[in-house]
């Protein structure tokens, strides 16, 4: 999917300025920047939720599928966890029950959660939850929006090897969003950074992380904390 | 349920609206005939045991009018809401099922229909469709209706913004659909909450349109209409309308109670916790307070009513210098041992412990008065929001000068000086501008400065830091921890630094505190927390974490299962059943025994 001259402006502010962005076939690619920078912008665009200019080819917009930052107010609390994972499958109501559970079976859930209520469940859980229900629109492109930063940091792993391993086994293509570099790194393929709107630099992740050629990237990178 | 009869009004509310729904089944089989019977020897008697509140001018016994009349006022009262409700509801939800012009029409018509005096639109829509109860009831039908379209709107137009609403948009799910299937429930409550309170309006409303003539016609006969027919002779017998008119009263505050009583419950519904009887802290051995130390907590316990205790019999000490990071998950308990220590605690948790020592004193044995002072000169915190400790409405100058002419007695001059000097000192550019501006106008990170400026206006010994980066940008937070480092070095305060983020925690900190379920489970070195750790907690933590080195063929580790509520901890360990090397001990506690230098740890199978 590729990703053309995509503006938009709210008013006379402009959040994501003229940005080409390429997402190869079955690649994660990873934005980072920081609150402001544009990138949440620019995935609600991509998902169709904001108006913008600019081009988007190579996806299906109705195969474009969002996870959201917090798993808490992402499910509806007054439907259970089968009846959000099946809210968007196009199927008889005899298929529907097995493809939900083969869709929780997708991201390591038991069966046995689809007649549970959200707020049974913990933090990681319904952000598997989330992926679920996006994964059952047999999407082309997944924009995962700061997934992780609403859990905490021991469930934070198993997420996003979960993400990995959609890539994997799925052959998933992948808009991974986070302020996190060093959660970036570790699932992306490509990184490109944002700043104040507009894309600094994008490479393979080890040539910007291991030799940025940004400034600002430089300074995302020492700003790193480190144990 | 329970809630609802617990408080006078609710129960008042309860007992006078079921009395009412009863009056409405039982009263016309029972009364019905009495009612109705004419009796021309009896006109317009006053009160007497055979008709205790007289009769009408064709003889008929009034109080068993007022008995028959509940029925009918009732069910046009149910009709008359039913009418509002459903109008509103359609006309509050159309926005956002129809195409932007549509929604605009019919906003603007709700905003136009809320502005008209709803008496106007009653009294204008009854006479339009004729005299009589349908007119009446037709009329305060439509008169409710803007009311509950503009509820109906503002909370549609909230749960229309939640993520769940926009995940369904992106798998194609209809908007007539996202309306009835997301919306609508989640709405529901307060409608219905609003529904009560509209059917005591209702009541009171139709009375009044049959009181003035509008209403109920002869031979129909509602309260109203009853008090309409006794007005006359109020005063020769004033029984004839009284009996009415308490019915009218009665039921109008009987919904009204109960509806209050409705949203009252369902406002403590959404707060109750479950109640687990947890385990208590564990006595600690007594030893001697250390002297250095600038804060000594020995067993301090918080619970909360119903057996939640989210911090139990944690110790720490912090030495004048030293920053101390405190990490655990949320729920941990970690924000509330700092909230104990600053008397910060909301009501009603309780704040036990065996020791609480800042700066030499002991807080128990302070007066208030004494006490408030020490906190407030010697203890500056920082929370992850800096708009928490700022006021929006007040210049930043004049925030920090107050700390400094109510704990210090400087003038008002001095203080604002100092209040100047505080800001540039934590390298806030152009400080006596910044300080004449409202903290809006600065930057998350600037706002965090102001608020560690303020905590400077004194000489602080103990400075806690509650997450006080996590809402800012790394570079940001880079800056921030940077600026405590250099503070703690300067003002030889002690700093207790509270982080979700092992890694933050790992570059700022000297000393690691990490708690799992209210306890500490390990205290060790900063340089022992990468490689050295020994609690299986501790290391899964480290090991979960994703750094700039992080083998990205290997998948990361993860700790299965979820930590237990502070309501649901065991008397054992809270870890051992997410924990690989569990065992049988674990089902007993294990205390934080030391375990190499300066390196303590609470687990059996630590080795």
């Amino acid at each position: 999917m590729i990703i053309k001259n995509l503006t938009v402006r709210f008013g006379a502010f402009t959040a994501v300025d003229d940005v080409t962005l390429e997402i190869p076939q079955g690649a994660i690619v990873g934005l980072v920047g920081e609150s402001g920078s544009g990138k949440s912008t620019l995935a609600k665009a991509v998902t169709g939720l904001v108006p913008y200019r600019g081009e988007i080819t190579g996806a299906d917009p109705r195969r474009i599928q969002m996870v959201f930052q917090n798993p808490y107010a992402s499910l509806d609390p007054r439907m259970t966890v089968g009846a959000s994972v099946g809210e968007g499958l196009r199927l008889p109501r005899a298929e529907r029950q097995a493809e939900v559970e083969r869709l929780l079976s997708l991201v390591s859930l038991p069966a046995t959660l689809a007649g549970r209520y959200p707020r049974e469940l913990s933090g990681g859980m319904r952000q598997r939850v989330a992926i679920a229900r996006a994964l059952g629109a047999r999407p082309e492109l997944l924009v995962a929006d700061e997934i992780t930063s609403a859990l905490d940091v021991s469930v934070q792993g198993a997420v996003l090897n979960l993400v990995r391993s959609l890539r994997e086994e799925l052959g998933l293509s992948m808009l991974f969003i986070s302020h996190n570099l060093a959660v970036v790194r570790y699932v992306a393929d490509v990184v490109a950074v944002m700043h104040q709107g507009k894309l600094v630099e994008t490479g393979p992740t080890e040539e910007v992380v291991g030799a940025p050629r940004h400034d600002y990237t430089r300074s995302l990178l020492e700003a790193v904390p480190r144990l | 349920m329970r809630h609802l009869l617990r408080t006078p009004a609710g129960l008042a509310g309860t007992v006078l609206v079921t009395a009412m729904v009863v009056l409405a089944v039982i009263g016309p089989p029972i009364w019905g005939a009495e009612a109705e019977h004419i009796d021309p020897a009896v006109i317009l008697q006053g009160v007497s045991d055979a008709h205790p509140l007289g009769t009408d001018n064709l003889g008929r016994d009034i109080l068993a009018r007022v008995l028959v009349a509940g029925r009918l006022s009732l069910v046009l009262a149910l009709l008359t809401t039913l009418i509002g409700a459903v109008a509103g509801v359609v006309l509050g939800a159309l926005p956002s099922v129809l195409p932007r012009r549509g929604a605009r029409l019919v906003t603007g018509t709700v905003n136009a229909l809320v502005a008209f005096p709803s008496l106007l639109l009653a009294m204008f829509t009854a006479v339009i469709s004729g005299l009589g109860a349908r007119g009446a009831v037709l009329g305060i039908g439509v008169a409710l209706a803007p009311g509950f379209a503009r509820l109906t709107q503002t909370l549609a137009a909230s749960v229309a913004g939640a993520d769940y609403v926009a995940a369904a948009r992106m798998l194609g799910v209809p908007r007539l659909r996202i309306m009835t299937r997301h919306v609508l429930p989640n709405i529901a409550e307060p409608l219905i909450l609003n529904l009560t309170q509209a059917l005591g309006s209702a009541l009171l409303a139709l009375a009044g349109m049959s009181f003035l003539g509008l209403g109920v016609q002869p031979p129909s006969f509602d309260w109203g209409r009853l008090l309409f027919d006794g007005f006359g002779r109020i005063y020769d017998t004033p029984a004839v309308a009284l009996g009415p008119a308490v019915a009218v009263a009665l039921a109008g505050i009987g919904f009204n109670l109960l509806g209050d009583a409705l949203a009252r419950a369902a406002a403590r519904g959404n707060a109750t916790v479950r109640a687990v009887p947890g385990a208590g802290a564990v006595p600690h051995e007594e030893s001697e307070p250390d002297p250095e130390a600038v804060l000594e907590v020995r067993d301090l316990t918080v619970t909360f009513p119903g057996g939640v205790t989210p911090v139990r019999g944690l110790s720490l000490t912090i030495a004048p210098g030293e920053i101390v990071g405190l990490v655990g998950e949320s729920g941990s308990g970690k924000s509330l041992t700092a909230s104990a220590v600053g008397g910060l605690v909301p009501y009603p948790g309780e704040v036990t412990a065996s020791r609480m020592r800042l700066c030499g004193n002991d807080l128990d044995d302070l007066t208030e008065q004494r006490r408030r002072k020490l906190l407030g000169t010697s203890l500056a915190m920082v929370f992850q929001d800096p708009m928490a400790s700022l006021n929006p409405a007040l210049r930043i100058g004049g925030q920090l000068a107050e700390v400094a002419t109510v704990h210090q007695g400087a003038t008002r001059a001095q203080a604002w000086e100092r209040a100047v000097d505080r800001l540039d000192h934590v390298r806030i550019p152009e400080p006596a501008r910044r300080a004449r501006q409202h903290p809006h106008e600065l930057s998350g990170g600037m706002r965090q400065r102001v608020v560690i400026a303020m905590g400077l206006m004194g000489t602080p010994r103990l400075i806690i830091a509650d997450e006080p980066t996590t809402a800012l940008d790394v570079t940001v937070q880079r800056q921030i921890l940077r600026l405590l480092r250099q503070v703690t070095a300067e003002t030889g305060a002690a700093t207790l630094f509270i982080s979700h983020d092992i890694a933050v925690v790992g570059e700022l900190c000297h000393r690691v505190v990490v708690m799992y379920a209210g306890r500490v489970v390990e205290e060790l070195p900063v340089e022992r927390l990468a490689t050295g750790a020994a609690h299986p907690y501790t290391r899964a933590l480290v090991a979960s974490l994703p750094d700039m080195e992080t083998d990205r063929s290997q998948p990361l580790a993860s700790i299965p299962g979820r930590q237990p509520a502070p309501a649901e901890v065991g008397p054992g360990c809270a870890f051992a059943d997410r924990c690989e090397l569990a065992s049988e001990r674990c089902a007993e506690l294990p205390p934080l025994v030391p375990y190499g230098k300066a390196h303590r740890v609470a687990c059996w199978e630590a080795s």
